[in-house]
């Protein structure tokens, strides 16, 4: 079985984004960069699937500048066996993202692709559903726990209400949510031997994807201040504010 | 694989792939270890064994060792990224001396060890089996290193060593010693750096007595005064000739210089971020202190220096894995780097005001911590008589 993830080049965490003056977008010029953390979780699922056997390989895919192969990189180190990095300065939108990894499905035929749920950049939580419609394939979303059996993906998905549990047959698309696993750090000795694992580069032209983008971005706004809060002494008095002062309730 | 694309002729301040993954992952670690862990060993004293375990787990300790011996074979560069990156998270010298010395302090072993040391002594350390501590300094020598008095008197196939050692670190836990001591009477030498020579061998406590010095700051990585009776050290434990001592233990001093520098930097950062933050949200004249240009100005001097010093420390860094001489990079680095670092943590305190001086602001801790750095290794005074003498020609003033 061979697994595809995903490793989206994104603003790290912990940074405080700026919005730029012209409120075009965001300052991420010197800004620390990272693996989008829902894909990291989808790579250490790929990887524990694989260390249990039920795997042979797991392709890891980035798409962007090339500063990308940096988050290749990261993943080869948490223990994927092998990058593809799709090489653009383009603008990719999720559509965009959808048919270049269709693409890469088309061309790697892998058994099972898990992706994070949501990028923490523009947390579009579309990617994953577009690219199981492209491809033709289930999807199991916000994925908490995969269980795998028999040519099919029993996957816990957390969703409103609360838990749910679906079947899906191989190959599927899946995305990870926050609690399927926590991911490990990568050790120096995985880190010197990600140095050896090959990446393969391709364009989207090569592969034959026209990522013009659709969606047009206005306009970029910091959310306003948050007012400090108060501490209440009781819930009668909590009630009290909610229905009198914030006319909530 | 894809080569990482590098223009000829480009200078390039950037740290490639591998390094940045260093960072990244050693940072997650680091995580794990946050201000309270920090400020909890600071008031308890208790070595940060579960900060040490998590480093060696991830196979950190063999950064710079060969990778026949287990380790990763990369360069003083990464070793400092990893010291830099481990002070920075606010873990500061209790942190980084915790793992430090087994970082460079086997360095004479790698450089003069035999096939056969080097597979007895490395690969362990690596795994963290063994911890090793680093007793250069005396009571009676200070920083004239050839006025060393410990004995090593050659019995058989043996030495016996007696004398004294002062502040070395970590001694409290280790089991091994790195330990320089005389083996040719001062008198009887040609030049004043002969007949040292090097140990690495057993800490026996029934030989060594090990009486912790009450201190300044980084409570939590002991130093000690070692009163040594009668070691007995094996031949096989001494590292490179007799009377080499010194001329090993030079090789890794500059090391030590560039990552006591890259951890200071780290510290300074830490400090400096601290007080930026606090800088912004503390208001008094309604309006945020930062705001003041007396505030504001000193902290983007300290962004300046601290920037420049990290500069010089990479620079050493990359000149040493270069093979190209860098004592004076490496000095000089080390010097500003302390400088830098001791501001901006004074002056993290100072922006902090009353609360700058209370531990749970931890800006005090920082600032107890970065004397280490201006002290040791080697004094702010000794790396400007050095400069003086070796870079601009003048006399030897020491
Ligand atoms: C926390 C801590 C941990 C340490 N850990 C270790 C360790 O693990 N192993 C180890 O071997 N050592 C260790 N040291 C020792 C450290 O390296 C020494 O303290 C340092 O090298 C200074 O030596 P000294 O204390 O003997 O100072 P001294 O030589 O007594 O110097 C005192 C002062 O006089 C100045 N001075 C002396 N001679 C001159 C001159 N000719 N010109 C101008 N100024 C001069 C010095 O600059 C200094 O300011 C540690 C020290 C500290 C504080």
């Amino acid at each position: 079985m061979k697994i595809l993830v995903t490793a989206k080049r994104v603003v790290d965490a912990n940074v405080n984004v700026r919005v730029l003056s012209d409120n075009s977008g965001v300052d991420i010029n010197n800004v620390k960069m990272a693996v989008n953390p829902f894909d990291e979780i989808a790579i250490e699922e790929a990887v524990r699937i694989r260390e249990a056997g039920n795997a042979e390989e797991v392709v890891v895919a980035s798409i962007g500048p090339t500063q990308c192969k940096e988050q290749i990189r990261t993943a080869l180190a948490l223990g994927a066996d092998r990058g593809i990095f799709v090489e653009t300065d383009a603008d990719i939108q999720p559509l965009a993202v959808a048919k270049l990894l269709k693409a890469l499905v088309d061309k790697e035929n892998p058994d099972l692709i898990i992706l994070g749920k949501q990028a923490i950049d523009g947390d579009n939580i579309q990617t994953g559903q577009m690219l199981a419609a492209l491809a033709g394939l289930p999807q199991a979303t916000f994925a908490s726990e995969i269980l795998l059996a028999d040519g099919e993906a029993t996957v816990t998905r957390e969703i409103d209400g609360g838990m749910e549990t679906i079947t899906v047959k191989t190959p599927a698309v899946i995305t990870a949510d926050l609690r399927l696993n926590e991911p490990r750090y990568a050790s120096l000795p995985n880190i010197m031997k990600a140095k050896k694992k090959s990446i393969d580069t391709y364009t989207p032209e090569e592969l034959g994807v026209d990522v013009t983008p659709r969606l047009t971005t206005l306009k970029v706004e910091p959310p306003s201040d948050r007012q400090a809060g108060v501490i209440v002494a009781d819930v009668e008095e909590l009630v009290d504010k909610l229905k009198n002062e914030a006319k909530v309730i | 694989m894809v080569p990482i694309e590098q223009e000829e002729n480009n200078m390039d301040f950037n740290f490639n792939d591998q390094q940045i993954a260093i960072r990244d992952s050693v940072s997650k670690i680091c995580a794990d270890f946050g201000e309270d862990y920090w400020l909890q060993r600071d008031s308890d004293g208790k070595f940060p064994v579960e900060f040490l375990d998590a480093i060696t787990a991830g196979g950190w300790l063999g950064i710079a060792m060969p990778e026949e011996y287990g380790g990763a074979g990369l360069g003083i560069v990464e070793a400092a990224i990893l010291s830099h990156t481990i002070t920075r998270s606010g873990a500061g010298f209790s942190g980084a001396s915790a793992v430090h010395l087994n970082l460079f302090g086997p360095h004479p072993i790698v450089v003069f060890g035999t096939n056969e040391q080097k597979q007895r002594f490395l690969p362990r350390l690596i795994a963290g089996k063994d911890r090793a501590c680093f007793g250069v300094t005396e009571p009676d020598a200070g920083l004239n290193t050839a006025r060393l008095s410990t004995k090593a008197t050659r019995d058989g196939d043996h030495y016996v060593l007696n004398g004294r050692k002062m502040w070395t670190s970590t001694a409290q836990t280790a089991n091994k010693i790195l330990i320089i001591a005389r083996t040719t009477p001062f008198e009887e030498c040609e030049k004043p750096m002969d007949g040292l020579s090097l140990f690495y061998t057993d800490l026996d406590r029934s030989k060594i007595e090990v009486r912790l010095i009450d201190k300044m700051g980084r409570k939590a990585v002991d130093s000690n005064a070692l009163f040594i009776d009668d070691l007995i050290v094996p031949v096989e434990d001494r590292i490179g000739a007799e009377g080499d001592g010194w001329k090993c233990l030079l090789h890794g001093l500059n090391p030590e210089r560039i990552l006591i520098a890259a951890e200071s930097v780290g510290l300074g950062q830490a400090a400096l971020e601290r007080a930026a933050n606090y800088a912004r949200e503390r208001i008094v004249f309604d309006r945020p202190i930062g705001k003041n240009q007396a505030i504001q100005h000193p902290l983007a001097v300290n962004w300046m220096e601290l920037e420049a010093a990290h500069l010089m420390a990479f620079k050493a860094a990359a000149l040493y894995d270069n093979g190209q001489s860098c004592g004076a990079e490496a000095n000089a680095a080390k010097y500003l780097a302390a400088e830098a670092a001791l501001s901006a943590c004074q002056r993290a305190v100072l922006t902090h005001g009353g609360m700058g001086y209370a531990k749970e602001f931890h800006v005090e801790r920082y600032l107890r911590e970065i004397m280490i750095a201006v002290i040791a290794p080697v004094s702010q005074e000794m790396i400007k008589s050095f400069i003086a003498e070796k870079v601009l020609g003048q006399a030897k003033s020491y």
